[in-house]
């Protein structure tokens, strides 16, 4: 395997082997094939394609439709489409009738970062983990990519996979220890219980970084992966609590009602957990290159490192 | 079942309709005695599923895109035998299965329906998945007039056409009002008929309160490679003279008096039928 790797090329290379095993199995597209790297399944898979054309809230309905008569569909869609304009759909032809649809967001959250805010997905945690009977995944690395894949397309269950864009570093070697379980959350670094950052999807790699640089200062924590919003590992998160000081969330998301949401209320029962939740705040987010727009918004390694170390103190 | 059978099912499933939502105080009434003949030819001559059949894979399909006439739709299953008459009597009840639109919880019924523009898009995938599978069922929507103003209807209506779903029949209950009043005035979805056509469907305009000519015309088969639109002019409240073309009469519950004259009348109706 490549040292680093597009979450999307990930889940097409894994969904085309599932597709071979399973002629349920079928990719559904509101003209992104291109975005969302379809072309290796395509070649092998043609006939387990349906293209809907540029209408999202009915790639989701036909899909709940096909479910319903036995086929597995994977809807790919950016993410910002999928969770605003399709949303009822969603609700009501995926979680609420309980059709095995498996809706993939790609180039979620900030990755069309110069785009702008139409085409920022930085509330689709907040709206599709309010949703009873969707699970949601945000996958980090190419081997968690494949082992969600490999469940996903066993499940019987709606889920909602969130992914971004860029290429990003391995943090795991295998695909069976990076994905173990719906609800199951990893711990990647374990340097000590200073504190526990808790990250998912792309800015994991952010959090295992500022883990590095804090060790070089004497401030041991460990960085856990949360790639199961929901359903949540609360035996895990409790145990962090036991454990540290402090709790920092790290996401690619509105600081309303995503991971640092549900880490907070998963714990907020306790009444004695310290909390700071590092997100996007609640305005138009600048547009530009990612790694700047990170960094203006305190959410790169070097600040990061700052910060925890201020709050420790 | 024969045509009089038919009418005198109709007329039976409309009275214990009425009978229901003055119980429970709660309904579209006007909306289920619309489509009340299009559900019974549907469930009593067209349609190729029964209780026994409810699970096989190769069941016709029947999606009700216009979940408000629920109350219809209920007692027509009960009557098929689908669950009891006496389970549906706790309609509207805490805690109770049967509430104010469709649910797949319960026997018969095949998805969750109720917000407006759903059923035909539900009803394609549904389609797809028959042509895919090369399986003969065919797939029944019902939709309502004033529904046609969702966006999603018409997104479905160019994927069903562009997939030459032939398998798949919409019906419009078109009985030309909406809560707010008369659907031209609310917003104009006419020529309905010029519409779908353009879309790529196969339109057939029919009296859908006339269960000999739904009956028939449910049974010829789609034109190859086309899906097909049953465009059925109804009347909103038929059989009630005093709801019959009242949009107020869309979700309003029927006073002491009034229960009294519609169930006079209703069985008025069913001894005519019974004496011919």
């Amino acid at each position: 395997m490549s040292e680093q790797m597009k979450i999307g090329d990930a889940i097409v290379a894994q969904l085309t082997k599932e597709a071979e095993k399973d002629q349920n199995i079928l990719a559904v597209t509101s003209d992104s094939r291109g975005s969302a790297s379809l072309s290796p399944y395509i070649e092998e898979h043609q006939k387990q394609l349906v293209e809907v054309g540029i209408a999202e809230q009915n790639s989701v309905t036909i899909s709940g439709g096909l479910a319903h008569s036995g086929k597995r569909p994977f809807v790919f869609a950016p993410a910002a489409f999928l969770t605003m304009r399709s949303i009822e759909q969603v609700k009501i032809d995926v979680a609420y009738s309980n059709n095995n649809v498996k809706l993939i967001g790609i180039s979620g959250g900030n990755s069309y970062s110069d785009l702008g805010a139409s085409h920022h997905s930085l509330q689709d945690l907040a709206i599709t983990r309010a949703i009873p009977n969707l699970e949601v995944y945000t996958p980090a690395d190419q081997y968690q990519a494949s082992g969600l894949i490999q469940y996903l397309a066993v499940s019987n269950r709606p889920a909602y996979v969130r992914i971004g864009k860029i290429a990003l570093p391995n943090i795991y070697q295998d695909s069976a220890s990076a994905f173990v379980k719906p609800g199951q959350a990893n711990i990647v670094i374990n340097f000590g219980t200073d504190a526990a950052l808790i990250s998912s999807g792309e800015t994991l790699h952010i959090a295992v970084e500022t883990a590095i640089l804090l060790k070089s200062q004497g401030i041991n924590i460990k960085v856990v992966d949360l790639v199961s919003i929901k359903p949540l590992d609360t035996n895990l998160l409790n145990l962090l609590a036991d454990q540290t000081e402090l709790i920092v969330t790290l996401e690619e998301h509105s600081k309303y009602g995503g991971l640092g949401s549900a880490v907070a209320e998963a714990l907020a029962v306790r009444g004695d957990t310290k909390i700071q939740i590092v997100a996007f705040p609640d305005e138009p987010i600048i547009a530009g290159p990612q790694p700047e727009v990170f960094k203006y918004y305190g959410m790169d390694a070097a600040t990061l490192n700052q910060k925890i170390a201020g709050w420790l103190k | 079942m024969d045509t009089k059978t038919l009418e005198l099912k109709a007329a039976q499933m409309r009275l214990a309709t009425w009978k229901m939502i003055f119980k429970a105080g709660t309904g579209h009434t006007g909306s289920d005695l619309s489509c009340t003949d299009i559900l019974v030819a549907l469930y009593y001559s067209v349609l190729k599923q029964t209780p026994a059949t409810f699970a096989d894979p190769t069941r016709d399909r029947y999606i009700q895109s216009k979940g408000h006439a629920v109350e219809i739709l209920y007692n027509v299953l009960a009557d098929r035998g689908y669950f009891s008459k006496k389970e549906l009597a706790t309609y509207s009840q805490f805690n109770s299965p049967y509430i104010g639109h469709p649910t797949n919880h319960i026997n018969g019924i095949e998805q969750n329906t109720g917000s407006l523009g759903h059923g035909l898009g539900l009803s394609a995938g549904i389609a797809l998945a028959a042509k895919l599978d090369q399986s003969d069922y065919h797939v029944y929507t019902l939709m309502g007039d004033g529904e046609q103003a969702e966006g999603s209807v018409w997104e479905a209506a160019m994927f069903a056409s562009n997939y030459h779903l032939d398998n798949l029949t919409a019906i419009i209950d078109h009985n030309g009002l909406q809560i707010s009043g008369p659907t031209t005035k609310v917003m104009n979805s006419e020529s309905l008929a010029a519409k779908y056509e353009a879309f790529g469907f196969d339109v057939i305009e029919i009296n859908g309160n006339d269960i000999s000519e739904l009956v028939k015309t449910l049974k010829i088969p789609n034109v190859a490679g086309k899906p097909r639109l049953i465009l059925a002019d109804t009347i909103k409240g038929y059989g009630i003279s005093f709801a019959e073309n009242k949009p107020e009469w869309h979700h309003k519950v029927p006073t002491d008096e009034q229960y009294q004259q519609g169930v006079q009348e209703l069985q008025t109706i069913i001894g005519g039928l019974k004496n011919e």
